[in-house]
């Protein structure tokens, strides 16, 4: 008897790892959104990334609509090549028009991209590339601009 | 003059000595024999003794390092206006430092004192060469599930720690303090990496257990068999292991946040 109750806290114990480990993927570190129902692939080519990293997210009029899956540099083009994933649920029909742009949340937060819809009837689908692209804002880029043009005057 | 220098190399050679036996001792222990090596019932027994006892100390621990971490972080962030970044902050602290270190230091405190404590006086009351005689091997028999119980509960005894540590610290935050509850969670889930903050923190504590335990045990098999010995041996595992667990915790930063 005595042997069992040892057992059975020390199952318990194991037991309580393995939620916390459950519990720090997908509670803490948000390794959930590949889970998350059928998405499509869409692609981007940017000037400047700004800072945007893998895992950034996507959103239309301020709403998540899927996640930056990879970066990578287009050699040809000399700019950068995202690949972002949609969730067909929650944004099946964006139409070939349409336009990102690299934001940032606040004036000094993380990067995301944001899509704003186009009027065309055609949609995108899987694998397809948005034409209309806008690079981030390097803060550094603008101040230098503006010094320049207030030293012009 | 020369009697001091004596002393010193005396001194210095003893611990290198040690140190040696020590190595030997691990090897022997854990290498020579598995998890089961005197039955598998003697480990599990192990694991209830240094895991299972340890839990309430780790949990209450965990909880009110949690809260205190979202307090004080609070207060500073809120003077930069960016109190949304308070679970990044929390998470990441727990996660990356505070959950293995932390732990190790209890762990050393609660179960590293206790087996020294037992090992002596196993040691002091004839128990381990009374094995020796009837041709049982003290290590494999008394040692080794002991360090392997050790390494298996320490990193569930740290990720306890960070998962209490970041749901107090929710509890002070949210329900406290009124910070946007999607905020918390959001923010933290986009700022922490699954393999670089969780599985490094993990590995982090897996190496504080084996430390810790190793230290422990040998501390106990060490001893001098008397009380006065015991006592001081007791010490030794305490002091030895935490500032074992603190120096380590150094390289190992160092090298993960190297990009090793």
């Amino acid at each position: 008897m005595r042997m069992r109750t040892v057992e059975l806290s020390v199952g318990i114990f194991m037991l309580l790892g393995v939620i916390a480990m459950v519990l720090m993927a997908l509670r803490v570190s948000g390794l959930t959104h590949s889970a998350q129902g059928e998405t499509y692939t869409l692609k981007a080519r940017f000037e400047n990334l700004a800072g945007l990293n893998e895992r950034a997210k996507v959103s239309m009029s301020g709403v998540t609509i899927g996640r930056v899956t990879r970066i990578t540099l287009d050699p040809e083009w000399y700019a950068a090549v995202v690949e972002m994933e949609i969730s067909t649920q929650k944004m099946r029909t964006l139409s070939r028009d349409s336009s990102a742009a690299i934001l940032t949340a606040g004036l000094l937060g993380e990067k995301y991209i944001g899509l704003t819809v186009g009027a065309e009837d055609e949609y995108l689908t899987d694998g397809d590339w948005i034409e209309d692209t806008q690079s981030g804002i390097v803060l550094e880029e603008l101040i230098g601009r503006f010094l320049f043009n207030s030293a012009g005057q | 003059m020369i009697r001091f220098v004596q002393r010193v190399g005396q001194h210095g050679v003893q611990t290198l000595t040690s140190l040696g036996r020590a190595t030997v001792f691990f090897a022997r222990s854990l290498l020579w024999g598995g998890p089961g090596s005197a039955g598998f019932g003697e480990f599990i027994k192990q694991i209830h003794a240094l895991g299972v006892r340890s839990l309430s100390i780790v949990i209450v621990a965990g909880f009110f390092v949690g809260m205190v971490l979202a307090l004080q972080g609070y207060s500073i962030l809120v003077s930069f206006g960016s109190e949304a970044a308070l679970g990044t902050m929390v998470a990441l602290t727990l996660l990356r430092e505070l959950g293995p270190v932390l732990t190790a230091l209890l762990f050393a405190g609660r179960a590293g004192s206790a087996l020294t404590a037992e090992i002596g006086l196993m040691k002091a009351t004839d128990q381990l060469s009374a094995m020796e005689m009837m041709g049982v091997d003290p290590l494999k028999r008394v040692i080794t599930p002991r360090l392997w119980a050790g390494i298996v509960a320490m990193p569930i005894l740290a990720a306890l720690f960070s998962v209490v540590g970041i749901w107090g610290g929710a509890f002070v935050a949210v329900d406290m303090i009124g910070i946007d509850d999607g905020a918390y969670w959001g923010n933290m889930q986009a700022a922490v990496v699954f393999y670089d903050d969780v599985i490094k923190g993990l590995i982090k504590s897996l190496v504080f257990g084996v430390v810790v335990t190793w230290i422990a045990v040998y501390q106990g098999f060490d001893a001098v068999p008397t009380a006065e010995g015991i006592g001081k041996s007791t010490t030794q595992t305490v002091v030895l292991s935490s500032l074992a667990v603190l120096g380590l915790d150094f390289v190992l930063t160092a090298a993960m946040l190297g990009g090793l």
